[in-house]
């Protein structure tokens, strides 16, 4: 079946198996690893990306697993993995929050963490340390960095408020 | 891990889905959020032929108040059942139940038609649906009829939905500062419940003690009575049929629902 998406800002056109996975379709047609196939069971996050209809205005979208979403229920959509957030070579604020505050051990959920972070925090710009642990209980980090995460979660909203860069 | 092969469609409108349910018989699937769905088709423990995508219809999203009542489309997702002033004002137990299925990503995705569909008889939301009194508007190519959701869940993962027909909204009674209480027990964080115990307007409705989402009827009649919360709760695990698992024997279910519904019930918000 004919979809056609935009990802990371580029508008794409292909041919693809109805069974065939958002995650198998960004890895392995558009050639994005960022998004991690870790529990393949809607459990630990580490494929999480963002998605939005065309028709919503405003936020970078919805957090997502994408293992449990087909390529084709995301037909007309909007998709941004971790690879899309960066402008040039200035990391995006939650991204560079993960690096100033190490945010990440072995790097293997990071991806799925900065993604629902950016969720999180299109959703509650100014959250609590309970809030950005309850935002991030569905993503795994199975070196329990969480400590650092959750500090840098917090860094990069406080600079996102002030324009700071972290 | 890939489900098996199938077709895919995306209906037009929700008679177009009744259609398509009529042509392809009962090989088809309706998906909305796919988030019960689609984890079984990719274990294989379902494989349809056809899956009928309804999840983007508008016609079955929203949600409004129509008299005594609130009406929320089926393919509604829990983080907006869930965050919802409407919901959180008129029926703060189905917002609190919606807010604790799965994490953020899946609260996204997953509807409450769909999550109604599947009759988890361990899930959140049909409990909270029995212990509130709601109901479901279920279309079929004869028209919409009500079914109450006492009368709703008809067995392990069954409902009385016909195969022709979808559920195209939820029906909730408005009681806006009603007291309610709301239990899960879990062994790790985003699980289904153990046990799970929902209660308000001396109702009160236990998850994963049987084969559906019940009422704990001795319960419910001793405090109708004016027995104590704690005295009710001795009665909470008459006349369920729990089952076993590496999680719980039916015995400490029994117990946790006597637990759970004196805490449910001791503790109303």
């Amino acid at each position: 079946m004919q979809v056609e998406l935009t990802v990371n800002g580029d508008r794409r056109s292909d041919d693809v198996e109805p069974r065939l996975l958002l995650v198998h379709y960004l890895r392995e047609v558009c050639g994005l690893r960022a998004a991690n196939v870790g529990c393949d069971t809607t459990s630990c996050g580490a494929c999480t990306v963002l998605m939005k209809g065309a028709d919503e205005g405003g936020t970078e979208g919805t957090s997502v697993k994408s293992c449990t979403v087909l390529a084709v229920q995301a037909n007309g959509q909007e998709v941004t993995t971790a690879e899309g957030l960066a402008d040039g070579d200035a990391l995006h604020p939650v991204q560079a929050a993960f690096r100033q505050e190490h945010g990440l051990q072995c790097g293997f959920c990071t991806p799925g963490m900065v993604m629902a972070a950016v969720g999180l925090l299109s959703e509650n710009p100014d959250p609590t340390e309970a809030e950005v642990r309850e935002g991030l209980e569905g993503n795994f980090c199975r070196c329990t960095g969480y400590h650092n995460i959750v500090r840098a979660v917090l860094a990069a909203a406080e600079a996102e408020r002030t324009g700071a860069s972290a | 891990m890939i489900p098996a092969p199938f077709d895919y469609v995306a209906a037009e409108s929700a008679t177009h889905a009744l259609d398509l349910l009529d042509s392809y018989g009962e090989d088809a699937k309706l998906l909305a959020g796919g988030h019960s769905l689609l984890p079984m088709m990719k274990l294989r423990l379902a494989a349809p032929s056809v899956l009928i995508d309804i999840g983007r219809l508008a016609e079955l999203t929203g949600i409004r108040a129509e008299g005594d009542e609130l009406v929320i489309g089926a393919a509604t997702p829990h983080a907006a059942v869930a965050t919802s002033d409407l919901i959180r004002a008129d029926a703060p137990l189905l917002a609190h139940s919606a807010s604790q299925v799965g994490d953020p990503q899946i609260r996204h995705r997953g509807t409450i038609g769909g999550s109604l569909a599947h009759a988890d008889p361990a899930a959140d939301l049909p409990m909270a649906l029995v212990a509130l009194g709601g109901s479901v508007d279920l279309l079929g190519q004869a028209g919409t009829r009500n079914v109450p959701a006492d009368d709703f869940f008809a067995g392990f993962f069954e409902t009385s939905l016909d195969p022709g027909e979808l559920i195209a909204a939820v029906r909730v009674p408005r009681r806006p500062g009603m007291a309610w209480g709301y239990q899960k027990f879990v062994r790790r964080a985003n699980d289904w419940a153990i046990v799970g115990v929902a209660a308000i307007d001396g109702r009160v409705a236990l998850a994963n003690m049987g084969p559906t989402p019940l009422r704990a009827r001795a319960a419910e009649q001793a405090l109708a009575g004016g027995a104590s919360p704690a005295e009710a709760a001795e009665l909470a695990a008459d006349g369920t049929e729990p089952g076993e698992d590496v999680h719980a024997d039916r015995d400490y279910r029994r117990h946790l629902a006597r637990v759970l519904t004196r805490r449910a019930l001791e503790h109303l918000t």
